[in-house]
């Protein structure tokens, strides 16, 4: 059993999502910023008349703030309450991984990363970290 | 020829419907005799139409459907079997039905046709041994078609045409033209008078007949819902292509950009028709529950309803739907007195209870008035402070209108005992969060030993509405135009001055009162805190808003436009922020959040989180001191809204531009034997001109005495009696301030000041 996933680099990590829930992916986005809400919004897209909330990642996963040079790229996520963007720093390829890859996350990682990565795939050369998308915006929810 | 009234037309769409599926369920009937629940069905449907017929006086149509309801009865109960003459008398029935329908649709009335030989038939079907003598058509082609069956041996047309004929087209006129050849062929000739009429007719009369249900169309709300979201979608497209062309001198694209723009507002208007109900929707079932309820508590009540005509989005009429049915149990439970204790008072044992709706600025008022006892003020000022909600020393403060709003506080309830009706102190609060959730705005009137009046105030739609935009910190926020009360602005020397502090707190004396006030910036941390509170441009920008019964001013860094946006949920992520209402998308395509004032105010401590009153005497249409005024509303520039008093303006005309002179320096024109100059309304004030004006121009005449002066604007609007709070705000000469009229944001027109302008000795004599 092989399942796609969209990869999407964030700091020195390689991550995917399931492609199923990927609305799409496109470039970064004028952004209107949400006073008072948690850091971890960024603002808010137009996204052809649809409005997204968009997520830094990075802050969510508590890594170091992005470079203010380098422009984030959104992972527009469908979820049942309409469209919510990840911002990520690249966007990889769409890859078919072999279930057999999969490994649950040691606790190191998980240390790292909380209980939004439940679970690593050992590709050729090195890993990528699967995004549990709805445990993480239970956690912006929260935040 | 009369057109048949509101519910009668109702009715017959109704009717209609429900025919065409009886035809079929007693057909299917036939083929399966035991289906009870087939008969059950059909026996409903005779009831429903026999009821509503006795009801609107339609005796010739009850009696047919009462004797076929007799029947129906019978086989329900399976006295009777269903057997082939039983349905073809049924059938008959039905077609009786269809064309006393179509009679009372073409003339609103019966016609004199009688159907005794009909409703004869049907008895003798009532006795458990008829069978079918009378019905020769037993041809299987016979149960299709019924009306055509007892025709059929002398029948000119072949069967299958008569088959189409019948059911459908019962046409009176045809009727009389054959008659006579009919009454012979067919003696018991109900419906089958129209079988061998020509096929033309028949076509046309098919269009006649089903008039009233062909106009009509059920849709599904879904879809409504979806067209309502596209239209939204291209409300926005249009402000942005609007935006684009007012950068553009390319004439083509400008004038096809308004057509669009005219097209997308008229679209608009018309979708959002679509959604519109009536809110006797909601009110046709109070009756029966004030009936219930007053029986309940031994009480006369009588409910009295005006407006039920008037029109709500349908979200809106969903959206008060419980809140008003509380509303009206309360006023049953708690506000109308019993018999006794009303007759003690003077007043008729029967209590009245008035629901009135109507249309005003854009937006729904409803209230609900009773001539019971009112909100005892003392009582509630008593329960307040023994339930901890106020504290003594505060209540003695309130006023008597204060404390009547207090039974909108969370946990209050004066009712002595708890009934099963109302009376657990979680009514009127809930009531009041919902209709502010919408966007409406509950208020008291209090008379006691009088009754009392509930006067709500809501928007007629949820999707789109009038915002005003504001910027702060470089982000622009939009504010619901209902909980706009006026516009201040101030600059230089006064800006500096305006704004004094108690405690630290910002107030600014607005015609003697104090008003608190709240920093935007401040309160969404948009700009740094140490210089949140600084003026922008030398000025201050405050916009004095309305939540919870209290003004407030929020100072904001800027002022733009009133705009109609487009409400859009906030996302979940965003959703427990309550300073927010919704979003927005804005003409340049980007994202704007829409303000919950109440939520701003309760940040600001403004309004405490509990809802508790301060004293605000400050509501336009209480306050004694602000007087009623009747202005002329009228357009000047693309998007200039201003206003004049009408006791300034003399008449009103419509000129040529081709008839403006040139005299002394300014234009002029020739009026009532005399040279009347004239001022340029739009292009004094540096306004783009409309383009619409079409070589017309309209001038307003001020005329003192012997001397007029005409002031050109582009259109006029409207002339409307209004409360007129004019705030000098000192915007651009030619003003004299700005004012909230028909629920928008209209700039005073200082025609004293413009005329000056122009002739400094207009008013010469008076001055001096």
């Amino acid at each position: 059993m092989a399942k796609q996933y969209c990869t999407f680099h964030l700091a020195d990590l390689f991550f995917g999502v399931d492609v199923q829930e990927v609305q799409e992916v496109i470039r970064y986005q004028e952004m209107t910023p949400v006073p008072l809400a948690s850091a971890v919004i960024r603002g808010l897209i137009n996204l052809r008349g649809q409005i997204v909330t968009a997520i830094e990642m990075r802050e969510q996963l508590a890594f170091e703030p992005r470079d203010p040079e380098k422009l984030p790229m959104n992972v527009v996520l469908r979820t049942e309450d309409g469209a919510v963007s990840l911002l990520v720093d690249e966007i990889g390829d769409v890859l078919e991984i072999e279930e057999s890859l999969y490994e649950r996350a040691p606790e190191t990682v998980r240390h790292l990363v909380g209980d939004l990565v439940p679970g690593v795939y050992k590709l050729d050369g090195q890993l990528m970290l699967v995004l549990d998308t709805k445990k993480t915006l239970e956690a912006v929810a929260a935040a | 020829m009369e057109e048949p009234d509101e519910i009668t037309k109702e009715f017959l769409v109704e009717s209609y419907e429900n025919l065409d599926q009886l035809d079929q369920e007693l057909v299917a009937l036939e083929t399966e005799p035991g289906n009870t629940e087939r008969i059950a069905s059909i026996f409903r449907t005779i009831h429903t139409i026999k009821g509503t017929s006795g009801f609107l006086g339609f005796t010739e149509l009850q009696r047919v459907t009462h004797v076929g309801e007799n029947l129906l009865s019978k086989l329900r109960d399976a006295e009777l079997d269903l057997n082939q003459g039983r349905t073809t008398g049924l059938l008959q029935m039905v077609d009786a039905v269809r064309s006393i329908l179509g009679a009372i649709e073409e003339t609103g009335e019966e016609s004199d046709d009688r159907y005794d030989e009909l409703i004869g038939e049907l008895e003798r079907l009532l006795s458990p041994d008829a069978d079918a003598p009378e019905a020769p058509a037993a041809e299987p082609a016979a149960p299709e078609a019924p009306a055509a069956e007892p025709a059929a041996p002398s029948a000119p047309v072949p069967e299958a045409a008569a088959d189409q004929a019948a059911p459908e087209a019962p046409v009176s006129e045809a009727l009389e033209a054959e008659a006579p050849v009919l009454d012979e062929a067919a003696p018991k000739a109900q419906a089958p008078e129209a079988e061998p009429k020509p096929k033309k007719e028949e076509s046309s009369a098919r269009g006649g007949h089903h008039a009233v249900a062909e106009t009509s169309i059920r849709v599904d709300v879904g879809l409504l819902d979806d067209l309502m979201n596209l239209v939204g979608e291209l409300v926005l497209a249009r402000n942005q292509i609007l935006q684009h062309a007012a950068g553009t001198d390319d004439t083509a694209f400008v004038s096809t950009t308004q057509r669009l723009n005219l097209i997308t507002t008229e679209l608009q208007e018309g979708l959002m028709k679509t959604r519109m109900q009536p809110i006797g929707n909601v009110w046709n079932k109070f009756p029966r529950v004030v009936r219930d309820l007053a029986i309940a508590c031994s009480k006369q009540v009588m409910i009295e309803m005006e407006g039920k005509e008037t029109e709500l989005d349908r979200t809106v009429l969903e959206a008060i739907k419980d809140p008003l049915t509380h509303v009206v149990r309360n006023a049953v439970d708690h506000g109308i007195e019993s018999p006794e204790a009303r007759v003690a008072a003077g007043k008729p044992a029967t209590g009245r209870l008035l629901m009135r709706a109507y249309h005003e600025g854009g937006q729904v008022n409803i209230e609900i008035s009773d001539d019971g006892a009112g909100i005892n003020v003392e009582r509630v000022k008593q329960k307040a402070i023994d339930k901890g909600l106020l504290t003594v020393e505060r209540a003695s403060r309130m006023t008597d209108r204060e404390l009547a709003m207090c039974v909108f506080m969370p946990g209050f309830s004066t009712a002595a005992s708890v009934t099963s009706v109302s009376g657990r102190g979680v009514g009127m609060d809930v009531v009041r969060t919902n209709i502010e959730k919408i966007g409406g705005v509950v208020d008291v009137a209090n008379r006691p030993g009088q009754g009392m009046t509930l006067k709500i105030k809501i928007p007629l739609t949820l999707a789109i509405i009038p915002a005003l935009i504001v910027g702060s910190g470089g982000e622009r926020f939009a504010i619901p135009q209902v909980n706009l009360l006026e516009l201040v602005r101030l600059e230089g020397e006064v800006a500096r001055s305006a704004v004094e502090h108690i405690h630290g707190i910002p107030v600014y004396r607005l015609r003697g009162s104090l008003l608190p006030l709240a920093y935007l910036g401040e309160q969404l941390q948009t700009r740094p805190a140490e210089e949140a509170r600084d003026l922008v441009d030398g000025a201050i920008n405050i916009v004095i808003l309305q939540a919870d019964e209290r003004s407030f001013g929020l100072v904001v860094d800027e002022v733009f436009d009133t705009e109609e946006i487009v409400v859009k949920p906030l996302g979940r992520e965003i959703k427990g922020i309550a300073t927010y209402a919704g979003t927005t998308i804005m003409g340049d395509g980007r994202v704007a959040l829409i303000l919950d004032v109440l939520g701003i105010a309760q940040r600001s401590r403004i309004v405490s989180e509990h809802h508790a009153r301060g004293g605000d005497e400050r509501v336009a249409a209480e306050d004694p001191r602000l007087e009623r005024q009747t202005v002329l509303v009228f357009q000047a520039g693309q998007d200039g809204r201003l206003a004049v008093p009408l006791d300034l303006v003399s008449r009103l005309e419509e000129i040529s531009k081709d008839r403006i002179e040139r005299a002394g320096g300014c234009d002029v024109i020739q009026y009532r034997g005399g040279i009347m100059p004239l001022i340029d309304v739009t292009s004094t004030l540096g306004k783009m001109p409309a383009d619409d004006a079409q070589g017309l121009r309209q001038v307003i005449v001020h005329a003192r005495g012997e001397r007029a002066m005409g002031l050109m604007v582009d259109r006029i609007l409207d002339i409307i009696e209004e409360t007129v709070e004019p705030q000098n705000i000192g915007y651009a000469s030619g003003l004299c301030g700005s004012a909230v009229i028909q629920g928008r944001v209209t700039d005073l027109l200082d025609i004293r000041g413009l005329i000056e302008s122009v002739d400094p000795d207009f008013f010469g004599d008076e001055a001096a």
